[in-house]
């Protein structure tokens, strides 16, 4: 989801310092200069000091060297020595999300609270719709007892004067799993056995607490190294993110110091193929309905937390996994770097084995502007070749359904579609799991798409159009 | 005659990652009474990211005015000021 606001701004702002130090080969020598160039003495802060804004943009930065925030052992680790330990490290793990504590405002826990505007009226259809009888009157004014709440809610519905007000924590509310949650210091931390990494707490979060981990400096240290080809395989989605044509787009990741770049449309293409051969033979078998199986957030969500809906999950890999495969059949010793619009596909690229980095559609576009790229003025590269438009099209909500349907015989597949997980769509889900009213089910955890991942860049109306136009360049699956 | 207003909104890279993108939805984000006076312009690069001390990304300039940190909202706050 891209939001305009200053946490976004800022982490955009970080992950540029940081490919400028790596593009200038001085990233041990001055990144823990960024904090202080970023908020000089005299300068403005966001938080009750200078040196409290300067420590959480350090924490930040430790969490895009690739490190998670909780292994500090010694709060006086320069970022140098973390820059270090990145250059030399050999180990990632699916540990994709962190957060940082000192950025962690401890928001309130989520509650409902009586506001001023309460008329203390005869009615009282708040005290008399409470299930938990957890309000009462005093001094002329309703008030919710925090030991006897439930946060229901009910009480906000039915004031007349809209005296009661929800204080959500952000995070918490975004996250559709339950997976993020505030510790024994009242600092939001994350469940790893719950998270399905989608990155909504990162987005949500008004702070900026919740880091993704990079691989920036992975991915930079291979290229320098230049004993294996670096090649970018590019998800659908982006297409519709930098306003830019992909011809210009291949330009650009070849000016970076990529060997290649190949469209995971390419992968999308056996996707799709593998994917309506599947729903035709498990409905040939008897099968009430078959999910889609292309978004890491979902097919995490039924593993953990839906695990009745599993068996209906389709077993075709993604298009990222397919694509993966094929540049390695083709390039053996290649380094693979996935680009991609969400935190999801960073954990699902983690257990691929053909995915070596990934690189999120922010961190490319920070990457651009340290080295000075501006997509509107180079020269398009030609395309090798075009992957069928219903390939192209899986970066949004309904590409796949529309490529399964394309290849299904006609009229076979009754589709649902769900753009968007949430906890009322999670309930949707197993209730459909009872009473079936559809045979093809394409689950997207983003709303709107991969084009609405936690790492987009374009607002995902204009993504939307961009990617069509993209689309509608490309030939019909045949 | 309807006074004219002419917006250049910046589409170079760095403008369009650092809050940029948002921007191309002004068209649609123009409420009607100004939506006759204004003349949405993109351009490849407005060149005000390479000049010091201009402030910060995104740009765009009306009437060749120079306007930093652009919002949608920014921008028409700016244009009802243009236009009276």
């Amino acid at each position: 989801m891209a939001i305009n606001n200053n946490a976004m701004l800022i982490r955009r702002e970080l992950l540029t310092r940081v490919a400028q130090l790596l593009i200038d080969n001085q990233l041990i020598e001055r990144i823990d200069r960024i904090p202080l160039e970023m908020r000089p003495r005299g300068g403005d802060h966001t938080r009750c000091c200078i040196h409290k804004d300067r420590a959480v943009l350090k924490y930040k930065l430790m969490g895009i060297l690739g490190f998670n925030i909780h292994d500090e052992q010694d709060e006086l680790t320069p970022l140098s020595e973390y820059a270090r330990q990145a250059h030399a490290r050999t180990q990632l793990t699916d540990v994709v999300l962190t957060v940082v504590d000192e950025a962690c405002s401890s928001c309130r826990k989520n509650s409902y609270e009586v506001s001023n505007l309460c008329r203390g009226c005869v009615a009282r259809p708040c005290m008399v719709n409470c299930p938990k009888k957890a309000i009462h009157f005093a001094g002329g004014q309703a008030h919710i007892d925090p030991e006897g709440c439930v946060s229901c809610g009910q009480c906000l519905k039915v004031c007349p004067f809209h005296a009661i007000v929800h204080l959500p924590v952000p995070c918490e509310e975004a996250c559709p799993v339950g997976a993020i949650s505030k510790n024994e210091r009242g600092i939001e931390a994350i469940d790893p056995a719950k998270c399905i990494s989608c990155g909504k707490c990162i987005v949500a979060c008004p702070f900026g607490a919740v880091v993704e981990k990079s691989h920036l400096v992975e991915i930079f240290r291979t290229m320098q190294q230049g004993e294996r080809p670096v090649v970018a395989i590019a998800a659908p989605a982006i297409a519709g993110q930098f306003g830019a044509d992909l011809g210009r787009i291949r330009r650009s990741f070849r000016m970076l110091g990529f060997a290649d770049v190949v469209e995971v449309a390419y992968g999308a293409e056996v996707t799709a193929r593998t994917e309506a051969a599947e729903l035709a033979e498990r409905l040939a078998e008897g099968a009430p309905f078959m999910t889609t199986s292309c978004c890491p957030a979902y097919t995490g969500m039924v593993r953990k937390h839906l695990p009745e809906l599993q068996p209906y999950v389709s077993h075709t890999r993604t298009p990222m996994s397919y694509c993966a495969e094929q540049v390695r059949q083709q390039l053996p010793d290649a380094c693979v770097v996935f680009v991609a619009p969400c935190s999801a596909k960073r954990h699902e690229a983690f257990h691929d084995p053909n995915v070596d980095y990934v690189l999120s559609f922010e961190e490319y576009g920070a990457w651009l502007i340290a080295a000075g790229i501006n997509l509107n003025t180079i020269e398009p590269d030609t395309l090798d070749g075009l992957p069928p438009a219903e390939a192209r099209a899986f970066g949004a909500s309904g590409g796949v359904t529309l490529s399964v349907k394309a290849l299904a015989p006609e009229g076979s597949v009754r589709d649902l579609q769900i753009s968007g997980l949430d906890k009322a769509a999670i309930k949707q889900l197993r209730a459909f799991c009872k009473a079936p009213t559809a045979n093809f089910v394409e689950v997207m955890t983003c709303e709107g798409g991969c084009i609405n991942g936690c790492n987009v860049i374009s607002n995902p109306k204009i993504a939307a159009r961009q990617l069509q136009a993209a689309v509608d360049k490309a030939p019909k699956i045949a | 005659m309807d006074k004219k207003i002419e917006v250049r909104i910046c589409f170079g890279t760095l403008c369009h990652v650092m809050g940029g993108a948002e921007l191309q939805l002004l068209g649609e984000a123009l409420p009607p009474d100004l939506k006759k006076h204004v003349e949405i312009k993109g351009s490849t690069c407005l060149e005000f990211c390479h000049q010091q001390g201009q402030g910060q990304p995104p740009f765009a300039s009306i009437n060749g005015r120079m306007l930093s940190g652009c919002t949608l909202q920014s921008l028409i706050a700016e244009l009802y000021k243009e236009l009276n």
